[in-house]
């Protein structure tokens, strides 16, 4: 499907729902990796919202992206119980290891470095989300691991 | 005949390689020849055992974890099917201490059924809370409730029976029932192993709510963090409607109630219950004034029941066992039990449900093992990243909402975070005021300007720049904060750092002394 197919078909699918700008916006992102810019005046329109409130919406949960990411996404948990195992220091070493700092995409596109704010995983921290996948007790050398498994994969 | 083996598929042990040991069990019980049969449970919680391996015998479950893939080979060797010895053995699963000295109630079928058989939770006792509501008048019924002594527990302990009896009194013809599943605080995770472990007694608790304050449509709000609490909910939701559960007809009782699930967006504020109602509206999520309460003009306007998953999944056993059997745990006025969550630097982290009144101490300890590390715990942060860092001198203190509320701490939704003694406590104090910066919803002032204000004080304290003068400007603004913020964000994140002000100060570069002159 195109991109224009992706939003129309979430449109129709989710804009009558009461309260349906994030099932929307998810179907969206769920698809396409990250809401493109040019989908917000067709969401307006069909939910007759104004585009600031919609563009507000995007803008305002951590989850929802405006530009693509990486073919992978890496969450590293930077929370209390995963500071306490350590995550300040697994998430040095990925900075070091992917050579791109948080919000950032590495330069092969092949992930995308983004903090997390817990994962539910606190007694096997620090924890790490690939994409959809919870990972526990992450050391460097399974950080490392992931990071080549992402370069690998397409 | 085929021996039952149960590994769990709740993403802790997912994300330890559970499936990776279930598929090595099932190709390996194929290559010997050996009749297995493989159920997929919730998690038992004894999560450093991880992926744990279960097996039926005639005296019960024997346990073995945490299990590798390279280990399956052996225990087939080692006769594990008929319970037999081997090094990664604990016994029967229900004498190991850590779970034989729990009270489960709420969570007394995880890691015990297949979460997604409602043949499995109608044989373990499901649905009998919801036949006992429905013989109920709806004013008995929030009777039983109220006398249950059960409080929110998503944190704020506010009495779950006098929401009910709010919604109920309310004349509106639309009414909604809405489960809190954004789980957000660090070191809690009692409402995703529900989700994924037992997500039918979340349906019947919120079912349970619906035919008793008359409410037809339910919403489950669940974090985007969650994929797999999410997938078992939807699922169990979908089976719940097959049977008649859900839809015009809830369990033949000619009453209407469906629910669906809603997915958040990584937004740690809307697991603030108005924020959490703009979000469900498709809205930012910005936080309500109030008055007026959920409880009166919720989603949509309409009154709205609006508890967390651990409060809705309580439901049904306060009405299958009656409101005393419930009452007669836990102490003053903090009734039943309480999932404990044991998270972070501890050797045994996992989920103690446990009546109110035991000691950190035990739960540390006696449950807890002591640190990961090995090395002493420094402080435990209790009740999320709003909550206080308590000092090893007050290990002491009965878990009881009134007494952590009298020190100055809360025990909120239960999660218990353990640090050893490298912890650098001014760098958490640090974090508590940037985390309130990246997730403040900017509606109030205090909360949205003070954080990052916050922010820039600590590290001036930290960079030694006239730190009795600074200390003073950080208490200030924590009492602006405490007292200006719209909701419990900016009104508790002061906590931690007050906290680590009293009682570590040392790791602000300060004598001890000097911080506590103006406490």
């Amino acid at each position: 499907m195109t991109p224009d197919a992706v939003v129309t078909t979430a449109i129709a699918q989710h804009a009558d729902r009461p309260g349906g700008l994030l099932p929307l916006l998810h179907e969206i992102q769920d698809r396409l990796g990250y809401v493109p810019p040019e989908s917000v005046v067709p969401i307006a329109k069909a939910m007759r919202l104004s585009r600031a409130e919609v563009y507000g919406v995007i803008g305002f949960y951590h989850h929802f992206r405006q530009t693509p990411p990486g073919r992978h996404v890496v969450r590293i948990c930077l929370a209390e119980a995963c500071q306490s195992m350590g995550s300040r220091q697994l998430l040095e070493h990925a900075r070091k290891s992917t050579g791109v700092d948080l919000h950032e995409t590495t330069a092969d596109g092949a992930l995308s470095l983004e903090p997390v704010y817990c994962l539910g995983n606190c007694a096997c921290s620090p924890a790490v989300l690939v994409d959809n996948e919870l990972v526990g007790r992450v050391d460097a050398q399974r950080l490392d691991a992931i990071v080549e498994q992402c370069r690998r994969a397409v | 005949m085929r021996t039952r083996v149960f590994v769990a598929r709740d993403s802790c042990a997912l994300s330890v390689g559970a499936q990776a040991v279930a598929e090595a069990i099932v190709a390996e019980a194929a290559r010997r020849g050996a009749p297995v049969e493989l159920v997929r449970t919730g998690s038992r919680g004894l999560l450093w055992l991880e992926p744990l391996v279960e097996v039926e015998t005639p005296d019960g479950r024997a346990a073995y974890g945490p299990v590798r893939v390279q280990d399956v080979g052996a225990l087939f060797d080692g006769d594990f099917l008929r319970g037999g010895r081997h090094a990664l053995g604990h016994g029967l699963t229900e004498r190991i201490p850590y779970l034989a000295r729990q009270e489960r109630r709420t969570f007394a079928r995880v890691g015990v059924i297949d979460p997604l058989s409602l043949d499995d939770y109608l044989g373990h006792g499901g649905y009998l809370g919801l036949r006992r509501a429905l013989a109920l008048e709806p004013a008995a019924a929030v009777q039983t409730l109220v006398d249950s002594g059960l409080r929110g527990r998503g944190g704020a302990a506010f009495p779950t029976g006098i929401k009910w009896k709010t919604v109920l009194g309310e004349g509106s013809p639309t009414k909604y029932v809405v489960c809190n599943a954004d789980e957000g605080d660090s070191g809690t995770f009692s409402d995703r192993m529900i989700m994924e472990g037992d997500p039918f007694v979340l349906i019947e608790g919120m079912t349970i709510a619906a035919i008793t304050v008359g409410a037809q449509q339910g919403y489950v709000y669940v974090r985007s963090e969650y994929p797999h609490a999410e997938a078992t909910l939807v699922q169990a939701i979908e089976r719940a409607r097959g049977a008649g559960y859900l839809g015009s007809d809830v369990a033949g009782s000619g009453k209407r109630f469906d629910m669906e699930v809603r997915r958040g967006a990584g937004a740690y504020i809307c697991g603030e219950e108005t924020s959490l109602l703009e979000s469900l509206e498709g809205k930012r999520g910005m936080v309500r004034f109030r008055p007026p309460l959920p409880a009166v003009q919720g989603l949509f306007g309409k009154p709205t029941v609006l508890n967390n998953v651990i409060s809705f999944a309580t439901v049904p056993t306060i009405f299958a066992d009656g409101a005393q059997a419930y009452r007669d745990y836990g102490m003053g006025r903090s009734r039943g039990t309480l999932p404990f969550q044991l998270a972070g630097n501890i050797r045994h982290g996992g989920l103690v449900e446990k009546a109110f009144g035991l000691t950190l101490r035990e739960l540390l300890y006696e449950f807890g093992g002591g640190s990961a590390s090995g090395r002493p715990i420094r402080a435990v942060q209790v009740g999320g990243p709003l909550g206080a860092y308590v000092a090893a001198s007050q290990f002491d203190t009965p878990l009881d909402y009134e007494a952590f509320a009298a020190m100055g701490a809360m025990i909120g939704h239960g999660g218990i975070v353990a640090f050893d003694d490298r912890a650098d406590l001014a760098q958490m104090a640090r974090f508590a005021m940037e985390f309130c910066a990246i997730e403040s919803c900017g509606k109030c002032t205090p909360c949205r300007i003070g954080s990052t204000r916050g922010v820039e004080v600590i590290d001036r304290i930290l960079a030694r720049q006239d730190p009795q003068a600074n200390v003073a400007l950080l208490r200030d603004l924590c009492d602006t904060m405490t007292a200006g913020s719209l909701c419990a964000l900016g009104g508790m994140a002061p906590f931690p750092v007050l906290s680590v002000l009293n009682h570590f100060p040392e790791d602000f570069g300060l004598e001890p002394a000097s911080a506590l002159k103006s406490a």
